[in-house]
């Protein structure tokens, strides 16, 4: 996305670094509300996380008190080509949970009890019953759970869509942009890339995932964090079959599988173990033995899943934090410091709710989201404070 | 349908039989699967996003555009498989067991 | 201390003589080879049951083929020989391999890879119909099969082997209906300086086309192709012929049932991709390779590269940089190498790089065909990718590189990993955003290397 003229130096109302699909959507929806808004990014627009992830658009299964974060993120994928002005091959096809063992399925029904509150309606199937609604399943499903509404999206397309939508609409949004210093003076933050230019604004927001751990720490909030790599891999394409997502359900961490198809044929799968992920080189490691870990799970719950060939495999660069949840929200020590990072690998469907819900806190400082489980503050030590 | 290739030598093998989408093809012993069906017919598959006929490009296994199935549904590259008697092969993707 | 375990990929020309040096040190390298039997692609046996004799099948090199075969033969006993496997993947020091669905993870010290190569293809309109294969494929389709891809092919393209082909069936007694070159004669001239240094291969060469001209086949130089023309009646969709521009820029048509292309060959290197060896832009080729020295060591510790997977130079120097890879391996090792034979080789090998600049120099790759390639063009015929598409993302969806143009129109995603579509489809990006070719990268190699059977298993977790 090369600007026709690079500027060295701008001031904005807000400043994003890192375009990830959370920066990108930020930048958008800021946009929307009236700011003026610097996007910058390291190198290209959605490269890593946003852009390898497994393009889930999940609500069912989340911690709870997200859901209304996930709810209203939902809202926007079912609006999104009018909105930015691109298709991301969003498919509102479902996501089905399947357990196969008793324990599994007694954690399904309490949660598709659990989430009604909160505006979240599954399906659970049991048994036959789970193989008569989902033919494509194994005959020895215990239970499906089936959020109708959730579905899924092609990850490659969607930030870098965000982000020329960001650009259409106002933003400066700088891919190569690698920021090397970020100051504060009595008004504005200063940020410096490696190219030299230098950037102003009041208000600042980090969301440079996997990376943002450490410009977190130089504002002095630093927090557990471990960059982890998912490990994905691509089949040939085959007819188009398998409308929902389907997920293992399982609390065993190599059984945690899970896939979808695309409607042009590949079907697309993830889960299990992790793999290591080296940030100076950006590089995040896909170990193949994983890929072999991984076939007899999706065989488990897609037996025709063995007749198929594995034809790619990749691996992203994710940012973990020790419970599992974002860092979301302002700083707990810099006023007009936001972070919107840490998705411990399933961000992409909240993308654009965290989008709209960091623009509400960027204009106005407020939001109607619950984002107290996700502060920053959460990390702070006593003896910090 | 006359086939694209030309048998130009090595006619003295012994002849075997294999079934392709349900029709006999006679070939020999030491055919491949893509030699089988370019002597009898003048493709393999069907491209799956413009539904074209395709019949293999590089025949060393390395542009994957000469698949076939056996009826049970196993893929196979027909440009390094050898036919052997009695071999049942389709030139589309068999439909799942549980559609 | 145990013997050090040594891999081998390939076993052609350039993984038959590692090997063989590797044994004759005493050592018991694993060979793992794609094909059913050994030879590569140049010297590809037949089957079994086939009775042709070697002349026929090889013809001019006839003796090295036999020699590589029976070298081979002889070093059964002191190698781990693995036909029919598949190297598709490395996991820190172990090389993943598959064979009838099972897979197994080797640890290694060592690895030579011989990978060989591809024809390097130049998409046209038309080249996916039935009837046109790779030249490559025409060859193997007479040499392993005693077929022919038709009984009035047309041969297109540039290099050695365009001729080398159609004289192959000429002499089998399909006559071509043309030779379609895209090097002018002028071109091919500045490369005799380079070709000149193996007076032996361009001497045959040039009788290749005196054979061909004696008998009527047209040679016809310095061509552009136009398409492959269909002919279509119900379910039958076959190849008619050629439209292609002479030089002097006027349309012509050349009728056949078959049209075999290639532009001289393009290097395997995903496997020293996966091993992260550095990879430098070559701007004789106009292709990203992996940077060796001139023993084919790479920039990673105990991997080495031989013969056309390190770059296009043929049988013969693929010969002489198998064995050299496997003296330099030894040696890293801490084996006792004799310095001469190294020399000797290195000295071989010298003639042959000449000999490689004055291939791609008189018979280049033509890039500039990539810019003018219709809209409608499919590039990548895994996936259906047209030029168009590429163009859409090197424009409106600004991708700077050929990886953001896969990830955003899938140019190269499909199952054969670009290695048909790769080289062109970067072509077709460069031209559109107007930038040098080295800038618009090299699409990443991503395991498995070939498509792997979801039915795999072996590995205990």
């Amino acid at each position: 996305m090369s600007q026709p003229v690079t500027p060295t130096t701008a001031r904005a109302d807000v400043i994003i670094v890192g375009g990830g699909l959370m920066g990108a959507a930020t930048a958008f929806f800021s946009r929307q509300r009236g700011l003026s808004v610097i996007l910058l990014e390291r190198d290209l627009v959605g490269q890593y996380a946003s852009g390898t992830n497994f393009g889930n658009v999940r609500r069912q299964g989340r911690f709870l008190p997200q859901l209304p974060l996930a709810n209203r993120s939902r809202v926007i994928w079912g609006r999104l080509p009018e909105l930015i002005g691109e298709d991301v091959e969003f498919l509102p096809s479902g996501h089905v949970r399947v357990a196969f063992k008793q324990q599994d399925s007694a954690r399904l029904e309490q949660y598709a009890q659990d989430c009604k509150p909160y505006g979240l309606e599954l399906e659970l199937y049991s048994g036959r019953k789970a193989v008569e609604r989902f033919p494509m399943l194994s005959p020895d499903v215990d239970c499906a759970s089936f959020s109708p509404l959730d579905g899924h999206a092609n990850p490659r397309l969607a930030a870098p869509a965000f982000g020329r939508a960001a650009r259409r609409a106002g933003a400066t949004v700088l891919e190569g942009a690698e920021v090397t210093n970020i100051t504060r003076t009595s008004e504005d933050f200063v940020v410096e890339t490696a190219k030299s230019q230098r950037f102003t604004a009041p208000l600042l927001q980090i969301s440079s995932g996997a990376w943002a751990q450490k410009m977190a720490a130089a504002f002095g909030e630093n927090l557990p964090f471990t960059p982890k790599a998912p490990q994905m891999g691509v089949t040939e394409p085959v007819p188009y079959r398998i409308q929902p997502v389907i997920g293992y359900a399982s609390w065993v961490e190599e059984e945690g599988v899970y896939l979808r198809q695309v409607k042009r044929g590949n079907i697309i799968f993830g889960g299990g173990q992790r793999g290591t992920v080296d940030l100076v080189a950006k590089r995040a490691r896909l170990d193949p033995l994983n890929t072999v870990r991984q076939m007899p799970h999706l065989e488990r719950i897609l037996p025709d899943f063995a007749r198929l060939r594995v034809i790619r495999t990749w691996a992203g660069i994710e940012g973990y934090t020790e419970d599992d949840l974002p860092v979301m929200g302002p700083s707990a020590r810099i006023p007009g410091l936001y972070y919107a990072f840490g998705f411990c690998g399933h961000g992409f469907q909240l993308g654009p709710g965290v989008g709209a819900t960091m623009a509400d806190l960027l204009a106005t400082g407020q939001t109607e989201i619950p984002l107290a489980p996700f502060s920053i503050a959460r990390f702070a030590q006593p003896s910090a404070q | 349908m006359k086939g694209l290739f030309r048998r130009v030598a090595e006619a003295e093998r012994p002849h075997i039989t294999i079934t392709v989408d349900g029709q006999p093809v006679t070939t020999l012993e030491g055919d491949t699967l893509l030699t089988a069906l370019l002597l009898a017919g003048s493709q393999l598959r069907l491209n799956e996003f413009d539904q074209k006929p395709r019949a293999g490009f590089c025949l060393m296994g390395a542009c994957q555009d000469c698949r076939v199935w056996t009826e049970n549904g196993d893929e196979l590259r027909a440009c390094s498989t050898p036919v052997s008697s009695g071999m049942r092969i389709v030139t589309a993707e068999v439909p799942w067991t549980s559609q | 201390m145990d013997k050090p375990v040594v891999i081998v990929v390939g076993a052609g020309p350039a993984g038959t003589r590692a090997a063989q040096t590797l044994a004759q040190a005493g050592l018991r390298p694993v060979v793992l080879d794609e094909n059913r039997l050994q030879g590569g692609q140049i010297y590809r046996r037949q089957p079994e049951n086939f009775s042709r004799p070697a002349s026929k099948l090889y013809g001019a090199s006839a003796r090295s083929a036999t020699a590589l075969h029976t070298a081979f033969e002889a070093l059964l006993p002191h190698i781990d020989y693995r036909p029919e496997t598949l190297a598709w993947g490395i996991s820190s020091n172990q090389l993943l391999t598959e064979h009838h669905q099972h897979v197994e993870t080797l640890p290694f010290d060592a690895m030579i890879i011989a990978a060989g190569a591809t024809d390097r293809i130049m998409p046209c309109p038309g080249w996916t119909l039935p009837g046109v294969f790779t030249l490559g494929g025409a060859q193997i389709a007479l040499k392993a099969q005693a077929c022919t891809i038709g009984a009035a092919p047309i041969f297109m393209g540039t290099g050695p082997l365009l001729y080398l082909v159609a004289w192959q069936y000429l002499r089998a007694g399909v006559k071509p209906r043309a030779v379609l070159d895209t090097s002018s004669f002028k071109t091919r001239m500045k490369g005799l300086s380079g070709l000149r240094h193996r007076p032996a291969i361009l001497a045959q060469g040039i009788r290749y086309m005196a054979d061909l001209l004696r008998t009527g086949v047209p040679l016809h130089a310095g061509i552009t192709p136009v398409r492959v023309e269909k002919q279509e009646n119900d379910t039958d969709l076959r190849v008619r012929g050629v439209t292609w521009r002479t030089a002097r820029g006027q349309l012509r048509h050349t009728e056949g049932d078959a049209v075999g292309i290639g532009y001289g060959l393009r290097s395997e290197t995903q496997l020293a991709d996966l091993l992260k060896c550095d990879f430098a832009f070559d701007a004789l080729s106009r292709q990203w390779l992996p940077v060796t020295d001139e023993d084919g060591a790479t920039s990673q510790k105990g991997i080495y590269l031989a013969g056309d997977g390190a770059g296009i130079r043929g049988a013969d120097a693929a010969e002489s940089a198998g064995e050299l890879a496997a003296l330099r391996c030894l040696a890293d090792l801490g084996r006792p190498v004799a310095q001469k034979e190294v020399e000797c080789l290195r000295d071989a090998l010298k003639p042959m790089n000449a000999f490689r600049h004055g291939l791609e120099t008189g018979f280049p790759w033509p890039w500039k065909n990539a810019a003018d390639l219709p809209d409608e063009t499919v590039i990548c015929r895994c996936e259906n990718v047209t030029a168009g598409d590429i163009r859409r993302a090197a424009g409106p969806l600004d991708a700077p590189e050929v990886n953001r143009a896969k990830a955003f129109v899938r140019v190269g995603m499909g199952r054969c990993q670009g290695r048909m579509c790769g080289l062109a489809g970067t072509e077709i990006l460069a031209a559109a955003r107007n930038i040098p070719i080295e800038e618009a990268g090299r699409i990443r190699s991503a395991a498995p290397v070939k498509p792997l059977p979801a039915k795999i298993r072996g590995i205990m977790t």
